[in-house]
């Protein structure tokens, strides 16, 4: 699962949907892996205004990756600064968790993640 | 509009659904012209988040997925799977990367495929585009799960014949009217679809669609529900059609 994803998920136990906590899930013991992907400024661009910038900085420190900006950058400013591009670039598109856990911050569930693939079934008891 | 199916000579059907007529007329209906034109008026601004629940073989998004610059008018979009089967998810991923593969100039951005119960993963208000073949078929009761059932086996398990049987009853039993599944998808849809979002649903005669689209009309004014495909016309009913459900945000 590409790093972006995160962006999207969210704990599955129906308490936490209201919970601050809950999002974004925090990778645990991740492994990653790259794909080399030809770069494609404009799709960097275009998906920037769709991504939540403080819960993309939060995955991208604890999975270890260099700092990202404070704020997201502007168009212009992607369009002008071929680095951060780059390092959008590799972090959202280039990189997948192969393996690992995402855990809730508000009630601990940890989601294994085999394969690349997450599993958000819960047991019985949290349905 | 003519587009190649993905390839999914790698699923095993014993316990994945294999592409049927209802997988096609799914396909079809994205490759007809007044869906392009819909779905391209609807996200020319914006990069729309494709997710698709029950993705089964992955046909269905690997087909969008493959031809988004076909049906979308721009590669720019993302597209992401959820199946309560694990070997549902793997054979998508698979699907997925080789139609990707396959169509090199037109394909979209495919984040991947998770273990899941609908949309219960996804973050609210996110979803622009949801496409849901669901389990539509009447049935006296919901598949139980086994119970040495293992919901992640390793790739080197054989599951037993139990757990394939639990597994391809998931992907057609729909309860009272073939509906539990789905009615609990249409519950969730003011949650879950962004402010432009869309769905469109599969539906058989037997889940009485036509039901089903005034309820869905009675969520409120903007609230819209159209067959926009449909496939095996008997004694003037069609047999299986696909509901486009959205909001009118300018009809106010
Ligand atoms: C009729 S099959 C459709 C498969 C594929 N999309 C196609 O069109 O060929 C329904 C799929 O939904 C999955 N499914 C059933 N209930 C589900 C649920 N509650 N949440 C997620 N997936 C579910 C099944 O495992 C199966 O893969």
């Amino acid at each position: 699962m590409k790093i972006l994803s995160l962006n999207f998920l969210t704990c599955a136990v129906k308490a936490c949907k209201t919970s601050p906590n809950s999002y974004p899930l925090h990778p645990k013991d991740a492994e990653l892996v790259q794909d080399e992907l030809g770069l494609k400024p404009e799709m960097i661009i275009s998906v920037l205004p769709r991504i939540d910038w403080e819960a993309l900085k939060s995955t991208c420190s604890e999975l270890g990756f260099p700092a990202l900006p404070e704020a997201a950058p502007t168009k212009e400013e992607l369009e002008n600064d071929e680095k951060i591009l780059k390092d959008l670039h590799h972090l959202l598109l280039e990189t997948s968790i192969s393996e690992g856990k995402l855990v809730c911050g508000n009630c601990g569930h940890e989601y294994a993640i085999k394969e690349g693939i997450a599993n958000f079934l819960l047991p019985g008891h949290l349905v | 509009m003519d587009l190649p199916t993905p390839n999914t000579s790698h699923v095993p059907y014993e316990r994945v659904y294999e592409p049927a007529e209802d997988s096609f007329l799914l396909l079809d209906t994205f490759s007809l012209d007044t869906e392009r034109a819909f779905l391209r008026e609807r996200f020319s601004e914006n990069v729309p988040l494709v997710v698709e629940i029950g993705t089964g073989s992955g046909v269905v998004l690997g087909f969008v997925n493959a031809h988004a610059q076909t049906l979308f008018g721009t590669r720019r979009i993302l597209t992401a799977g959820v199946d309560m089967n694990a070997y549902a998810c793997r054979a998508t991923v698979e699907t997925a990367r080789r139609a990707e593969r396959d169509n090199p100039s037109t394909h979209g951005l495919y984040l991947g495929s998770s273990m899941g119960d609908l949309t219960t993963s996804i973050r609210d208000h996110e979803i622009d585009v949801l496409i849901f073949n669901p389990p539509y078929v009447p049935t006296s009761e919901m598949p139980l799960q086994p119970d040495e059932f293992k919901p992640e086996p390793a790739p080197s398990q054989q599951p037993s014949f139990d757990d394939d049987s639990y597994l391809l009853s998931l992907s057609y039993a729909g309860g009272k009217d073939g509906m539990e599944t789905t009615d609990r998808l249409i519950d969730s849809l003011s949650a879950i679809l962004s402010p432009q979002g869309c769905a469109y649903i599969l539906f058989c005669a037997q889940n009485r669609p036509e039901q089903v689209k005034q309820r869905i009309r009675g969520f409120g004014p903007a609230w819209r529900a159209e067959t926009v495909g449909s496939s095996g016309k008997t004694a003037g009913r069609e047999k299986l059609q696909v509901v486009r459900i959205w909001r009118e945000s300018d009809s106010a």
